[in-house]
């Protein structure tokens, strides 16, 4: 791990001076279980984009179609990079089209 | 326009003081005995006497919270509150610390409940101690209103930029009606000015303040709390020769009279210091060799100051307005003074006199007894007293 | 030269005011002048005490006024010995009251100079209200010389608003005339 900066070299009062840092802090560590979306079963409703509280949920411009025919324009993807595995998506998902698998590492 | 010197209570005092420095944004919640603070500055908002933001609030948690978010936005705050009402702010206080925000704050000194008590001692003062403001206590009215002008200066100093706390006494000050040369705001402003801070809420260049600090970072903040509080005591100094220069009243972190050859030297804050120096005249015309010191600043502690009025002394007496029952010490000014005593390895009989609590006077028979209680530990070692401190003026 | 008042009313005769009146005149003058109230309840009816100390050098003693100079008494059934305990001997006493002279004296004894004024009689003529601060105020002026009329008058009407400074200054004039120092 590369030496953290010393009390003197920080900005005063524990300011962040980057706009948007927090995005160099990955939170995919944390996750015990990862959500799995079912493109077959989605119907692209935006409850789980509405619900994920990171948000981890991406909206996405990815036409999709189902086996029995059903034409999205776009389609839902989970970013890995900062979803916790809370399983709220799964839990609100009016279709259950999230499952919460065990996280393979 | 000239100063000029007009009859004040302490509370108008104060509220003069934070007209003269143009405060930006006001956030208080009225208590008793402050609230005469926050009626003049509404009247002084009302009027358009002084243009600021003056925030209804529902509590002093938000009174200090509301000045916080201002000042973290760069804005010239003040708020005033006593007893409950600090405890209320207590877990603000340090935020406002820690996020090195320069807030301004009046206490007018109160006793905390129960049994509900409006009147004067230091428990709420004292309880604010180690939150790593800047603390003044001030002497009257004028230094009420003085001390409130250069709190600006020295919290706003680039190389400080710490809250600061005024304390006055509940009522024997902020009630107290006496002559008050108030500073206008063109020389109250030239002494201190409002400066450009370097971190401040911008939406054109956003930036975080407040955020987590995990265990790798936290340590470093308090750090540098605590060695810009160390930081203070010259800017402090300097703040204070400047004043002296800007407007003829010098004013020193501690005040010693008659101490040069005296046998007890009695150590006090507040208006107390102000009876107690009647006395000590009335005392040294009578033959006693009694002295006085004056802390007028309390964080950060004056030690270097404090000692040299009393490393001559045989018998040091601590005057307390509060108690903090259960610790080694018993009152808060003596736990400061003792280690002051301690550190430099010198061994007199460092006593513990506490008064005053819930607004009894403190007179100068008193501060007599006090006298007299202590010269009997004259010639004796801190391991010669059986009990370190005493209770004046309390019915047994 | 230092001088201390104790100032004895009843909550809603002004008492505080008195006291704050009269250091306001005092600084005006360029003098050093304290007044605070003893902080009791604030409710009418209740026995209320207030203070001066009056020098011509910075005042530091910030205790309450236990061997007052001069007391002041705006409530007529407050005038009594249990009232001016502390008084220094020869000091002065100033009473709100409609007793005169020798009968005044029987009450109070011969060890202390005496003024007296029925300010209540005067405040219910111009204020139909017994608010007898700013006559007592006169009273001891007109007594004591301790500050001047004008000064007196000039804190008076920075206090109130134009109307009410205006029916002060009548009582206060009336009263200055109507004191009697025995």
């Amino acid at each position: 791990m590369a030496k953290l900066p010393g009390w003197r070299e920080l900005p005063r009062g524990a300011v962040i001076l980057e706009p948007g840092s927090s995005v160099r802090y990955k939170t995919d560590s944390w996750r015990v279980l990862r959500p799995v979306i079912d493109q077959e079963r989605c119907i692209r409703c935006r409850i789980c984009w509405t619900y994920c509280p990171e948000p981890a949920i991406i909206e996405v411009e990815e036409p999709y179609t189902t086996k029995t025919g059903r034409a999205y324009r776009i389609s839902y993807r989970i970013d890995y990079d900062y979803c916790k595995g809370c399983g709220i998506c799964a839990e609100e998902c009016p279709v259950k089209a999230i499952t919460m698998i065990e996280e393979v590492v | 326009m000239g100063r000029k010197v007009i009859p004040l209570s302490g509370n108008h005092a104060v509220a003069y003081a934070a007209k003269a420095v143009d405060v930006d944004v006001i956030a208080a919640y009225p208590i008793t005995p402050q609230t005469a603070v926050v009626e003049k500055l509404a009247e002084f908002v009302a009027n358009g006497e002084l243009d600021a933001e003056f925030i209804h609030v529902e509590s002093e948690h938000s009174a200090l919270s509301a000045v916080v978010g201002a000042s973290a936005a760069g804005a010239r705050v003040f708020t005033a509150t006593s007893a409950q009402g600090l405890l209320l702010m207590y877990e603000i206080m340090h935020i406002a610390s820690t996020m090195r925000l320069p807030v301004v704050m009046s206490i007018a000194t109160r006793a905390i409940s129960a049994p509900i008590n409006i009147w004067c001692d230091h428990s709420d003062f004292m309880a604010a101690s180690d939150t790593g403001w800047v603390m003044f206590m001030a002497l009257n009215a004028q230094e009420a209103h003085d001390l409130t002008v250069a709190a600006y200066r020295i919290a706003e100093d680039p190389e400080v930029e710490l809250p600061v706390a005024v304390g006055y006494d509940g009522f024997w000050l902020s009630h107290t009606v006496e002559p008050v040369e108030v500073l206008d705001t063109d020389e109250a402003l030239k002494y201190a000015p409002k400066r450009y801070r370097r971190y401040v809420l911008d939406p054109e260049r956003p930036i975080t303040m407040g955020p987590l600090a995990s265990p790798d970072w936290y340590f470093e903040f308090r750090v540098q709390l605590h060695e810009a509080v160390e930081k203070s005591r010259e800017v402090i100094l300097r703040a204070f020769d400047e004043f002296g220069r800007s407007f003829g009243r010098t004013y020193r972190p501690v005040d010693g009279y008659y101490t040069e050859d005296a046998t007890v030297v009695l150590i006090s804050m507040g208006s107390a210091s102000g009876t107690a120096l009647a006395y000590v005249e009335e005392a040294r015309r009578s033959g006693v060799k009694v002295g006085l010191v004056n802390v007028r600043q309390f964080r950060p502690f004056p030690e270097e100051e404090l000692y040299k009025h009393v490393e001559r002394a045989g018998v040091v007496a601590v005057v307390d307005r509060a108690i903090n029952s259960g610790s080694a010490f018993v009152g808060p000014l003596y736990s400061d003074v003792a280690l002051t005593f301690f550190k430099r390895g010198f061994d007199i009989p460092v006593l513990d006199f506490v008064v005053g609590l819930g607004g009894r006077a403190v007179t100068r028979r008193d501060f007599d007894e006090i006298t007299r209680r202590s010269l009997a530990y004259l010639g004796k070692r801190m391991r010669d007293v059986k009990q370190h401190y005493a209770f004046i003026g309390v019915r047994e | 030269m230092l001088t201390e008042v104790r100032w004895h009313g009843r909550g809603g005769q002004g008492a505080v005011t008195a006291a704050e009146l009269t250091a306001y005149a005092s600084i005006v003058r360029g003098l050093y002048a304290l007044a605070f109230p003893e902080f009791g309840a604030e409710r009418r009816g209740a026995p209320v005490t207030a203070y001066n100390r009056i020098s011509d050098r910075v005042i530091y003693d910030r205790s309450p006024v236990e061997r007052p100079d001069i007391v002041v008494i705006l409530d007529p059934s407050m005038v009594n010995l249990e009232t001016v305990r502390g008084l220094k001997e020869g000091g002065f006493i100033i009473a709100n009251t409609a007793k005169k002279g020798q009968e005044l004296r029987a009450i109070l004894g011969e060890r202390y100079r005496i003024a007296y004024l029925n300010a209540t009689a005067i405040a219910m003529e111009v204020f139909r209200l017994p608010i007898v601060n700013t006559a007592m105020v006169a009273a001891l002026v007109a007594a004591t010389k301790v500050v001047d009329l004008d000064a007196v008058l000039e804190a008076v009407r920075a206090r109130f608003s134009a109307r009410l400074a205006s029916l002060n200054e009548q009582v206060i004039r009336r009263a200055y005339e109507l004191t009697e120092v025995m």
